[in-house]
């Protein structure tokens, strides 16, 4: 079923956008694509309304980072329930530039989902009626899931991890 | 409000309104959690309301990029502390996907059994602190008992009773004792009649019903559009869940009604745990009549799963794999997953990417109580303070899954 609607939904976007899509595979039996960011809030728009798929609800959103630390992406999970289709759609912007159009028009959900991201990497949602920071104080300057803020004190000598993989 | 007489000034003494502001929270005792809402109140009447979350904050995703797989489960206990049983079969269930692991079907019926009992549980806790904010004490001391009974269970089977830490990745730590399923049967033979008090107590009682009918509902079209989940989008009349969605654990060879509600009020909400308590308790039974039994309690995944501590000692292959799994030294391939289950307030997913080292590089928890909570000051607009007290409880919204 999976292999199924990755075909129906890839037909869908390359008659509608073209050139919108990047990458289309299954991971783990499960469609996932990869979008321009140009497109990404037509694509969304698109999916959401279009009648035979109707993605009509944004299970997730969420960040991550490239491990080249150059990029930041915007991972969408959306579903629709009646015949319980799932996508993963991504999108990556550089991380100087980290500017992605807010999915909240489409789904009021997407507001504190967004904010947390921007929380945690700094995405810049445009157009989000509220963006600012959900889970860390006010004051933070730094967006700690970011790669360059490793997790503990880089000045500790007792520890050595490079014996042990990373 | 009294009237003059004069059309024009009357509108303007019942149009001129003083708001004042109210900072409920962050540690509130009706609020059961810390949670801060600043309300701007007209009286007793909630004309908006500010929502500020975070104060539990503790980085779990972060920690998760630092941790081995298999120390990412304590983490998971912390996320939703009423059940965390489902929160530890869920990552074990994530990894098991990554890994490509297929594991026996005696140990799914054991995570269905222990999974239904923490649903049990969870819900246990959300009904009787409805009846707490609504003046019924009694309901919630009594029903204390049976969560009891259940973490005497999770204690036989782990050692731990609030931050289980249940199960491996590939099965269960050990074969369940005689004790703990004696345990489970009684439970499961006695469980019926303190429930049937509890909902004699309330469902039909005049006070609870007029106090919880038309208190704080959502509609099924505005549920969906916030991405509600689990109990709270079924009380809604949206008939969604992940168990019969997307089965896991072997929960298709069970046989369960979804209970749904109509209005999605604090009525409703509590109706449909109610029912699904009944529904968890006869999937309880089905799982221990047809559990296989001469099957092992765990996969046959030498890589994850430690080997038993006499061949450790006896055996250089179980005592390398032993080292590599307690340094956290598995090889784990490259790829991403999305695993979801039916978690005690909705559909919790871990969303894992993994580029083959020893920890995760990406771990995000979708927690449902984060996504639905935001519906919470539009759903409280316009209603009275004591309502809203009531509206956030039965909502279940549990300040560990909020925060994460």
């Amino acid at each position: 079923m999976s292999q199924e609607l990755l075909d129906k939904v890839q037909t869908l976007l390359n008659t509608a956008f073209p050139e919108a899509t990047e990458t289309a595979e299954l991971l783990y039996n499960f469609p996932v694509f990869t979008i321009k960011r140009e497109h990404i809030h037509a694509v969304l728009k698109c999916l959401k309304e279009d009648p035979s798929l109707n993605f009509h609800f944004l299970t997730d959103l969420t960040g991550m980072q490239t491990a080249d630390e150059k990029y930041l992406g915007v991972i969408y999970h959306l579903h629709n329930m009646p015949n319980n289709y799932r996508v993963r759609l991504k999108t990556f912007v550089p991380i100087d530039k980290p500017e992605v159009p807010t999915a909240t028009d489409l789904w009021p959900a997407a507001n504190w989902m967004e904010r947390e991201t921007y929380d945690f990497y700094g995405v810049r949602f445009k157009g989000h009626p509220n963006l600012k920071r959900i889970l860390n104080v006010d004051e933070m300057d730094i967006f700690p899931l970011r790669k360059e803020y490793p997790l503990e004190d880089q000045s500790r000598e007792d520890k050595n991890d490079s014996m042990f993989g990373r | 409000m009294s009237k003059t007489g004069n059309t024009e000034l009357d509108k303007e003494i019942i149009e001129e309104k003083e708001y004042s502001i109210l900072n409920l929270g962050p540690t509130h005792p009706a609020t059961h959690g810390i949670f801060q809402n600043v309300l701007k109140m007209d009286g007793e009447i909630i004309h908006e309301a500010q929502p500020t979350i975070g104060y539990i904050h503790r980085a779990f995703e972060k920690l998760a990029e630092r941790r081995p797989y298999n120390q990412i489960t304590p983490i998971t206990d912390r996320l939703n502390y009423c059940s965390s049983p489902i929160n530890n079969m869920a990552w074990h269930m994530t990894v098991e996907k990554l890994i490509q692991c297929k594991v026996p079907k005696r140990v799914d019926y054991m995570r269905v059994i222990i999974m239904e009992l923490a649903r049990i549980s969870d819900h246990l806790i959300c009904n009787s602190v409805v009846g707490v904010d609504t003046g019924a004490m009694t309901g919630f001391l009594y029903i204390f008992q049976w969560r009891e009974k259940i973490y005497d269970i999770y204690e036989s089977i782990c050692g731990a009773r609030l931050t289980t830490n249940i199960g491996r990745i590939g099965g269960f730590e050990r074969e369940w004792s005689a004790d703990t399923w004696k345990r489970i049967q009684s439970f499961v033979d006695e469980y019926p009649k303190g429930l049937q008090e509890f909902a004699n107590l309330l469902e039909r009682n005049k006070i609870f019903m007029d106090r919880t009918i038309n208190c704080g509902p959502i509609s099924a079209e505005m549920a969906l559009q916030y991405s509600f989940t689990g109990p709270n989008l079924r009380a809604a009349g949206v008939d969604y869940d992940v168990r019969v969605m997307n089965p896991y654990a072997s929960y298709e060879d069970f046989k369960f009604d979804i209970p749904l509600g109509q209005s999605g009020d604090t009525y409703d909400r509590f109706m449909v745990r109610q029912h699904e308590m009944w529904q968890s308790l006869e999937i309880i039974r089905q799982a221990m009549k047809n559990m296989p039994k001469d099957e092992p309690f765990h996969a046959d995944v030498p890589d994850f799963y430690l080997p038993p501590k006499e061949d450790v000692y006896n055996n250089m292959e179980a005592l390398i794999y032993h080292f590599k799994i307690v340094m956290g030294e598995m090889d784990v391939p490259k790829g991403e997953v999305y695993h979801a289950v039916e978690g005690g307030n909705g559909e919790l997913g871990y969303y894992l990417i993994s580029d083959g080292g020893r920890t995760p590089f990406r771990l995000h928890f979708r927690r449902p109580c984060f996504i639905y909570y935001q519906a919470y000051p539009e759903m409280i607009k316009g209603i009275m303070l004591s309502d809203a007290i009531i509206t956030m409880s039965s909502m279940n919204v549990i300040a560990g899954e909020l925060d994460a």
